[in-house]
C-alpha cells in the first residue's frame, strides 16, 4: 500500500499556484479522460487564451462529476505515495484559511513569481509555514518564462529569500526553476533550462520525508476525560486522552501535571480486543491506575524518569494573531493548550513582527490582525505544558477572545513569578532578557550542576576573601565551574565612577554597587557556573537584592567574623574567623545538601 | 462512526444516535438500524416531518421536486429534532419499541460523518462546524483549526456540527470496516445481478451502480484501481446534480 502524505501549497496572491497544480496533475496523466481537451475546447468557444488554472478551476465546479477534487484539496498520486496538495489562498483576508489549510501538512510548496519577485505573503506564508511547525518547505520560482529562463533572475531570488529563511530558522529548503503556464521542470526537466540539472516538482514531491512518529521522545499525554461508567455497570475508572509524544507501557510510573501527583498503570484498556502491552504517539487510548488519585481533563501526563514539563503561570511566547479585534491588555481571554483551558491576559509585547518584511516594532502595545508577535502571558492559575524547544507539540495553544480562536502560538519560556512582592524592574529586565540557544536547563546538564550563589559576608576585613577563596578552590577540585568574585575587583573596575572612602561608599552608591554586582551575578548564574561572591558588611535588604535579581536560585550566605550589629541571618556562620578553615567540610557539606555543586 | 464512538466510550455510548428518518428509506436500512440497536442496547432516537408526510408534500408523491423534499424530510426534520421542538421517539428497550422522549432539550452539538472527498460543499467544512440558531452554515466565514484545536466555545442557541471523518476518503472507511469487522448492510455489495449500492439514501432518489464487488475485499479493490477510481461515491445520488449546486444549497441551509 502507498504512503499518504499531505503537501500545502502556498504563496503570494497570482504568484501561480493554481496553474502548477494543474499542469502537474495534467502533465502526470492524472485528469479524468478527457478533461484537458473539455477545458481547452470550453476556452475556444469563449475566446479566451487556455490556462492550465481554469482546469482546477473546472475541476472545482465540476463536484457532481466526482473528482476529488475542490477548492482547498486536489488529490494527486506519485509512484511512492497518495498525495493530497492543499491549495492554500494566496490572499492576506485568507490568512485563518491558510493556517488551517497549512496546519495539515508534512511539507509546504510556496511558489514566487520570477517576474514580481518576493511579495509580501511570500514572506508572510514563509513565516507562518515555520511557526505552524512545518519543517520541509520546497521553494518554486515560478513564471521563469517571463524572464527568459534567466539563471541570473532564478538566483537572486534564491539568495534573497534564503537569506530571510535562515532568519526565520527554516533550514530544510530546496529551490526549483520552474513555469506552470509552459510545464518546465514540473513533471520533466525543461530544454529551456538546460542550466538546471536539479529536481521537478514531481522528483522533489517524493523527497519529502515522512515524519516519524515522536515515539521516541518522552511521553506526553493531556488528559480528555475521566471515564466512570458506574451507572452502566462498569467499575472502572479510565483516563482517556491521545497520546501527543512517546510511550505508555502496562506498569508505567505516572505523574500528572500541574499537581505532580503521582501513580501507576494498572492496564491499557481497550475495546472490543485484547488489551494492549503499549501504547504510543498518536493513538487514542486509555488506562486504568493502581492509586486513584484527583487527575481532571486538562492535566498532562508525563512518565517518571523522563523529562518532566513544565509548569506556571507566566510564559513567554511567540503568537500570530487572526482575530479582527486586536490582542491587547487588560482584557480577559481564554487560553488552550493540550486539553487545558484557562482564563489568560496579555501582560507584555516585547515586540511586535510584521510577518511580511519581518520589522519589529518594540514600542508597539497591541497585537493587530495578521501581526507576529513576541510576548509575555499570565494565566490565571499554573498550568503545564513544554518549552517548544524541547516538545514543540505540547508547547502550542490557541487563545480564544469571545467565541472564536482569535490567534495560536508556541511557549518559548517559563518565566519564574512566584512571589508576590516580586519587583516590576526585575521582572521588565526578565521579560526582555534575550536567551540564547543554550538555555540554563542545557547547561546545568553539561556541566553536572546548577548555578548557584553563595555570599561570604562578615566585616570589612581579608578573612571573607580567604575563605571564599578556599571555597572556591574546594569545589572546583570536585569538578564544578566555579568562579570567585572579590567585591574589591568590582569596585576597581564596574564601578570606577564611584567614590571610595575609607574603604566605604556613599549610601547610594553603595546600593547601586550591590545592584551592579547582582545583576553581574545575575548573568553569571546564566553562564551557569558557582560564584562565590564576598560583600563586606552584607545587609538583609542587600541580600534581597541579590535573592530577586537571580530568582529563582537560592542564595546561600555563609558569615566569616563578628555578627554584631548585622541583621542578617546566615546560612553558616563562623563567629571566630581564626579558625574558618576548619570549617570548610561542613560548610561544602551544608551547601552540596542545599543543592550547590556536584 | 458509531464503531468509533463505542471503541472510544469502550463499548458505552453516552449519548443519544439521532437518526432522521424520511420514511422512504430502503426497508434493509432500517432493519439495520433497529438490529443493532437491540443488540449494542443503544440509545436510538429517530425524528421526522409528519407535517410534510401527511400532507404528502414529497418528491416520491409527486407534490414537490426533489431538493424541497430533500428540504422538508431531511433539513426541515433535522433542524425541529435537533432543536426538540417536533417530537422525538426513543427506543425503550424493555417495550421493544419506539416511543414518544420525554427528553425535549435542544442539542447544542452533533457528530456527523461528513467526508471532504463526498461532494465540493463538504471538501470545505471544518471539523468543529458552527451553526447559527437557524442552522445555516456561513461558509465564507469560518474559525480557524490548527494543532488539533477547534472552536468549542459557542453562543447560545447556536449548535456544532463535529466531523471525525473529514479527511477519511471513502476507500479508508471501507479500509476499516474491513479491519474491524464492522457488520454492514448487504445492499452494498453484488447479489448475483451484477448491481450494488455504494451510497445509501431514500430509494426514489439513490441508484444502485454496475458492480459485481461481492464483499468487502472487492470493495476495496474496486475503489483503490478498478473502475469506481475515478468516479464519486455520490453520483448515484440524484439530489446533489439539482440545479447544479444541490446539495451545497441543501447543506449551506443545515443539510447534513
Amino acid at each position: 500500500m502507498l504512503e499518504n502524505m499531505n503537501v500545502v501549497i502556498t504563496g503570494h496572491v497570482d504568484h501561480g499556484k493554481s496553474t502548477v497544480i494543474g499542469r502537474l496533475m495534467a502533465d502526470t496523466g492524472s485528469l479524468p479522460d478527457g478533461k484537458l481537451e473539455q477545458v481547452k475546447a470550453n476556452c475556444a468557444r469563449n475566446s479566451k487564451p487556455f490556462e492550465y488554472a481554469f482546469l482546477l478551476d473546472a475541476l472545482k465546479d465540476e463536484q457532481s462529476q466526482g473528482i476529488t477534487i475542490d477548492s482547498a484539496r486536489v488529490f494527486f498520486k506519485s509512484e511512492k505515495r497518495h498525495y493530497i496538495i492543499i491549495d492554500a489562498p494566496g490572499h492576506i483576508e485568507f490568512l485563518k484559511n491558510m493556517i488551517t489549510g497549512a496546519a495539515r501538512a508534512e511539507a509546504a510548496f510556496l511558489c514566487i513569481d520570477a517576474e514580481e519577485g518576493v511579495q509580501e505573503n511570500s514572506r508572510r506564508h514563509g513565516y507562518m509555514l515555520s511557526m505552524l511547525g512545518i519543517k520541509q518547505m520546497c521553494v518554486l520560482v515560478n513564471k521563469m518564462d517571463l524572464v527568459d529562463y534567466d539563471r541570473k533572475v532564478y538566483k537572486s531570488i534564491v539568495r534573497k529569500y534564503s537569506r530571510f529563511l535562515r532568519n526565520i530558522k527554516m533550514h530544510d529548503v530546496s529551490f526549483i526553476p520552474v513555469s506552470g503556464m509552459e510545464g518546465d521542470n514540473i513533471a520533466s526537466l525543461s530544454d529551456n533550462m538546460s542550466w538546471w540539472k536539479g529536481d521537478t516538482v514531481l522528483t522533489l514531491i517524493d523527497k519529502f520525508k515522512k515524519e516519524k512518529a515522536p515515539d521516541d521522545m518522552a511521553f506526553r499525554m493531556p488528559v480528555q476525560d475521566v471515564y466512570k461508567f458506574t451507572a452502566m455497570g462498569d467499575s472502572r475508572r479510565i483516563i482517556a486522552g491521545t497520546i501527543s509524544t512517546g510511550t505508555l507501557k502496562d506498569g508505567d510510573e505516572l505523574a500528572f501535571y500541574p499537581s505532580g501527583k503521582m501513580s501507576r498503570v494498572s492496564g491499557i484498556e481497550n475495546f472490543g480486543g485484547e488489551n494492549p502491552d503499549t501504547v504510543s504517539s498518536g493513538m487514542a487510548t486509555g488506562f486504568t491506575m493502581t492509586e486513584q488519585i484527583y487527575a481532571k481533563r486538562g492535566n498532562l501526563v508525563a512518565r517518571a524518569g523522563e523529562k518532566q514539563p513544565q509548569t506556571g503561570n507566566v510564559m513567554r511566547v511567540n503568537l500570530f494573531w487572526l482575530g479582527r479585534e486586536p490582542f491587547v491588555k487588560d482584557k480577559e481571554y481564554i487560553l488552550k493548550t493540550g486539553s487545558e483551558r484557562v482564563r489568560m491576559r496579555l501582560f507584555d509585547t516585547m515586540k511586535v513582527i510584521d510577518a511580511s518584511n519581518l520589522n519589529s516594532d518594540g514600542m508597539k502595545k497591541m497585537v493587530e490582525r495578521h501581526d507576529v508577535a513576541d510576548c509575555v502571558l499570565t494565566t490565571q492559575r499554573p498550568i503545564a505544558f513544554d518549552i517548544v524547544e524541547d516538545f514543540p507539540q505540547t508547547s502550542r495553544f490557541v487563545i480564544v477572545d469571545g467565541y472564536e480562536i482569535a490567534g495560536g502560538g508556541i511557549i518559548r519560556e517559563v518565566i519564574r513569578d512566584n512571589q508576590a512582592e516580586y519587583r516590576d524592574k526585575v521582572m521588565d529586565r526578565n521579560l526582555k532578557w534575550d536567551i540564547g540557544n543554550i538555555t540554563r536547563d542545557k547547561r546545568s546538564e553539561a556541566f553536572g550542576h546548577r548555578p548557584s550563589l553563595v555570599l561570604v559576608g562578615g566585616p570589612e576585613d581579608f578573612r571573607k576573601a580567604q575563605y571564599a577563596k578556599s571555597l572556591e578552590q574546594r569545589l572546583f577540585d570536585e569538578g564544578n565551574k566555579v568562579y570567585y568574585l572579590g567585591v574589591r575587583n568590582v569596585l576597581a573596575g564596574l564601578d570606577a565612577d564611584m567614590t571610595v572612602k575609607r574603604h566605604h561608599l556613599y549610601p547610594e552608591d553603595r546600593e547601586e554597587m550591590i545592584r551592579r554586582l547582582a545583576e553581574l551575578a545575575n548573568i553569571l548564574m546564566d553562564v551557569g557556573i558557582i560564584l562565590v561572591a564576598t560583600v563586606s558588611e552584607l545587609t538583609y535588604d542587600e541580600r534581597e537584592t541579590f535573592r530577586m535579581s537571580v530568582s529563582p536560585i537560592e542564595v546561600q550566605t555563609i558569615w566569616v567574623g563578628s555578627t554584631d550589629g548585622s541583621d542578617v541571618e546566615a546560612d553558616y556562620t563562623i563567629e571566630d574567623a581564626g579558625t574558618a578553615e576548619d570549617h570548610l567540610e561542613t560548610v561544602v557539606k551544608l551547601l552540596k545538601d542545599s543543592g550547590v555543586g556536584k | 462512526m458509531l464503531w468509533m464512538a463505542r471503541k472510544a466510550f469502550y463499548g458505552h455510548v453516552p449519548f443519544p444516535l439521532v437518526h432522521i428518518d424520511t420514511h422512504y428509506k430502503i426497508p434493509e436500512m432500517i432493519e439495520y438500524r433497529d438490529r443493532l440497536t437491540r443488540e449494542w442496547k443503544l440509545p436510538m432516537v429517530y425524528g421526522e416531518n409528519k407535517t410534510a408526510l401527511d400532507a404528502k408534500q414529497t418528491f416520491p408523491d409527486g407534490n414537490v421536486d426533489r431538493i424541497t423534499c430533500c428540504r422538508l424530510l431531511k433539513s426541515e426534520a433535522l433542524k425541529n429534532t435537533l432543536n426538540g421542538d417536533w417530537p422525538r421517539y426513543r427506543f425503550n428497550h424493555e417495550a421493544d419499541e419506539y416511543q414518544v422522549d420525554k427528553d425535549t432539550e435542544a442539542y447544542t452539538g452533533v457528530i456527523v460523518g461528513v467526508r471532504s472527498d463526498e461532494e465540493g460543499s463538504r471538501s470545505k467544512e471544518r471539523y468543529f462546524s458552527p451553526r447559527d440558531t437557524e442552522n445555516t452554515w456561513d461558509v465564507g466565514d469560518q474559525p480557524p483549526e490548527f494543532w488539533n484545536q477547534f472552536k468549542t466555545d459557542f453562543a447560545p442557541g447556536t449548535h456544532v456540527r463535529i466531523h471525525p471523518l473529514l479527511d477519511w476518503t471513502e476507500t479508508n472507511v471501507w479500509e476499516y470496516i474491513e479491519k474491524e469487522k464492522i457488520p454492514t448492510v448487504s445492499l452494498y455489495y453484488d447479489q448475483g445481478e451484477g448491481k450494488r449500492y455504494r451510497s445509501l439514501g431514500c430509494g426514489p432518489c439513490t441508484h444502485s451502480v454496475e458492480s459485481t464487488a461481492k464483499d468487502v475485499p472487492d470493495i476495496i479493490a474496486e475503489l483503490r484501481s478498478g473502475k469506481f477510481a475515478n468516479i464519486a461515491e455520490r453520483s448515484g445520488r440524484a439530489q446533489d446534480k439539482e440545479d447544479g449546486g444541490g446539495l451545497e444549497t441543501l447543506r449551506r441551509e443545515g443539510y447534513m
